[in-house]
């Protein structure tokens, strides 16, 4: 799960991460108010929206006056900003941060993430602050230093200093720059993060060590623990079919093809996608059903591959393991019944009891158009859409 | 092997609806369950099998060697550090949806000991008509000599149905799990069809996500002596998007389907071009090394 901006950086100042003053503001109204409490010589207004690459995008402007506030936020404030992570039809600012400005004298970068190869959770630091990481990784890789962090202990005030020398940190501000990076750690553990950014971190002429962005998402595995997290969710960043989704336990992803795919399993619904690809044909979606699908979640899928306007046929592709294949066969009959099914549908099943499932979809008189395997299933919806 | 048809386990969450369900299963199966764990349930029997209150307890009764876990997620991280505890050979934790950080800490506190953990978010182990342990469906599987290793639960039943169906079975058919920190990774599996003299060749399932599949593929041109064929899922899957599996995410640029696959190629794995094609695949490269006799299932 993703948050805004603003309800990280409030995060991080509980654990005593120093990050500038600001306020949220939902109107134009709102934006010059908060701009007025904060009386700071320069106001800086940012858009709110779940995506990087704002700055670029026009979504972050610095004011010299309450005048200036009033002008930006009414620019901002419903421009719809494409970035490189919006992709082309770009997020709608229904939110705007309005922080004090500072004095920068250098940036940083400061991440954590989970290392897969180790099992543990690394701290990540550059002296390339502003820039991708991603970027900077592909092009200058020594310019990024690493400590793997023992559960156990947490992150050492050693390993915190070792990154501070690393990135030359002026010897006065180490004291300074060690107690934001472990206050960082105890948020990521505490609030169960799956990654936190701060790029950039910043020294500013001042001679403070200031998180001017702050990047946190979140494990959902364990938001059943993070209830204070959870209400932070922001329903108008997501998809509204990928919620729908959640709420009926389906594990659906939009993508921009024309074949709605229904598969039990993660696995089989990526190489699904896959094997459409292959044949010619655009998936419109990923859809994972799980193990115990019944004849409502089946109609659930239907109804949200269904309610994506570019679908023009349906691929259901299912190996019933423990899930037999009469059970979802009678669920596709009811489903498609229910929700009066007008596209191509072509079905493959494979495993336990089989045989009964396509005599169950033979006999309901439904168009349905039965596949031998997986890839006569894929054949057979590609030139059906085409 | 794992498992094989005198491997003695115990059920943890024996009571939870579908851990009953699965163990009537594997019980079906041959699979010798000899006790269940549910604490505070002690004393009570289900399918016949007995119940204790700690996995200390069940092992001192019944003498068991390997675990598998139910246990729902919030409570999984402690079911599997009791069974490591009790020093089990072997723990095959099923649960999905485990926090991350708590298998960090698993992790760490598994260190030094002698235990194996399979898992978790898998569908378990199998050794075709001895021992099956965990949710996949038994008939599919046919005794023989592929190895099958997989991250993911229904593409191993795809690439076992495939085998079968061709008539050639499976030494053992291992699900390691979807999740981004899990206890046996590709190259653990690996040593073992390396060593086992009854896998000639293994099948490898990978998905996007993290470097597993590429550190494996690394470890099969130098060490393996078997031939190896791979499949990797989510080559059209989109950047910054999780999968289904937690840990099916391309990041960063890294995990995507077609640097695994590149890597996989350069280190002599065979890559099925489709889901639908593993099964010949294999039989290919089997003609290729001659060995479609030595494998066949008669």
């Amino acid at each position: 799960m993703n948050i805004h901006e603003y309800q990280g950086k409030a995060i991080l100042r509980e654990y005593g991460v120093n990050v500038p003053n600001g306020h949220v503001a939902f109107t134009v109204d709102e934006a010059v108010e908060a701009a007025k409490k904060l009386n700071s010589p320069v106001t800086v207004v940012k858009a709110q929206i779940h995506a990087g690459g704002r700055g670029k995008a026009g979504g972050v402007k610095i004011a010299q006056n309450l005048e200036e506030v009033r002008t930006y936020a009414e620019e901002i404030l419903g421009k719809t900003l494409i970035t490189p992570q919006t992709g082309p039809e770009g997020k709608e600012v229904k939110r705007l941060l309005i922080e004090e400005g500072c004095d920068i004298d250098k940036e940083y970068y400061v991440g954590l993430v989970l290392d897969t190869s180790t099992s543990r959770v690394v701290m990540m630091a550059s002296e390339e602050g502003g820039m991708e990481i991603e970027e900077v990784a592909a092009t200058n890789p020594e310019k990024i230093f690493k400590e793997v962090i023992d559960p156990l202990v947490g992150l050492t005030g050693f390993q915190a200093r070792r990154l501070a020398f690393q990135l030359n940190i002026p010897k006065e501000l180490i004291g300074k720059f060690t107690k934001l990076m472990m206050g960082l750690y105890q948020a990521f553990v505490d609030k169960d993060c799956s990654i936190a950014e701060i790029n950039p971190l910043v020294t500013t002429k001042d001679g403070e060590v200031l998180a001017l962005d702050a990047k946190l998402n979140f494990d959902d595995n364990a938001l059943y623990r993070q209830k204070d997290v959870e209400a932070l969710r922001d329903l108008d960043e997501e998809d509204p079919k990928e919620i729908e989704a959640s709420a009926h336990g389906l594990s659906y992803i939009a993508l921009d093809g024309d074949i709605g795919c229904m598969v039990n399993g993660a696995g089989l619904a990526m190489a699904t996608m896959d094997i459409i690809k292959h044949y010619g044909g655009d998936p419109a979606n990923f859809l994972d059903v799980g193990g115990g699908a019944t004849t409502e979640k089946v109609t659930e899928a239907f109804k949200i591959i269904l309610s994506d306007p570019n679908v023009k046929g349906i691929f259901v592709n299912i190996f019933g393991g423990i899930m037999k294949c009469d059970v979802i066969a009678e669920g596709i009959v009811a489903a498609t019944k229910q929700v009066g099914l007008d596209l191509p549908l072509v079905v493959r099943l494979e495993g336990t009891n089989v045989d009964l499932g396509k005599q169950i979809l033979a006999e309901s008189g439904l168009n349905i158009v039965p596949a031998e395997s997986m890839e006569d299933g894929a054949k057979k919806i590609v030139s059906l859409v085409k | 092997m794992l498992v094989n048809k005198d491997t003695k386990v115990i059920v943890q969450g024996i009571t939870g609806a579908t851990a009953t369900f699965h163990t009537k299963e594997m019980l079906a199966y041959g699979t010798k369950i000899v006790g269940g764990v549910t604490p505070g349930r002690g004393g009570s029997k289900v399918e016949g099998v007995p119940v204790f209150n700690t996995v200390e307890e069940a092992v001192a009764e019944t003498g068991a060697t390997v675990s598998v876990i139910y246990v729902p997620a919030p409570f999984a991280a402690d079911a599997i550090m009791e069974a490591v505890d009790a020093e089990l050979e072997l723990v095959i934790c099923i649960t999905e949806h485990i926090p991350v950080l708590d298998m960090v800490k698993v992790k760490r506190y598994m260190e030094g000991k002698k235990t194996r953990l399979i898992g978790p978010n898998c569908p378990g182990v199998i050794t075709p008509e001895e021992c099956k342990i965990g949710i996949m469906p038994g008939y599919i599987h046919k005794k023989g000599h592929i190895g099958v290793v997989s991250r993911s639960g229904t593409l191993t039943y795809e690439a076992v149905h495939q085998l079968s169906q061709r008539g050639f079975g499976q030494s053992s058919a291992i699900g390691i799990g979807g999740d981004p920190v899990n206890g046996t990774n590709f190259i653990d599996v690996l040593k073992v069809f390396n060593e086992d003299p009854n896998t000639y060749a293994v099948i490898m399932i990978g998905e996007i996500g993290g470097t597993a599949e590429e550190e494996a593929a690394r470890w099969v041109k130098e060490h393996m002596t078997k031939p190896v064929v791979g499949f990797i899922g989510g080559v059209t899957a989109p950047p910054g998007k999780r999968m289904g599996h937690a840990g099916a995410i391309i990041s960063g640029g890294q995990g995507t389907a077609e640097e695994k696959i590149r890597v996989m190629n350069e280190c002599g794995i065979k890559v099925a071009e489709t889901p639908a094609v593993i099964g010949e695949t294999m039989i290919q490269v089997l003609e290729e090394h001659n060995l479609v006799e030595k494998c066949k299932t008669h």
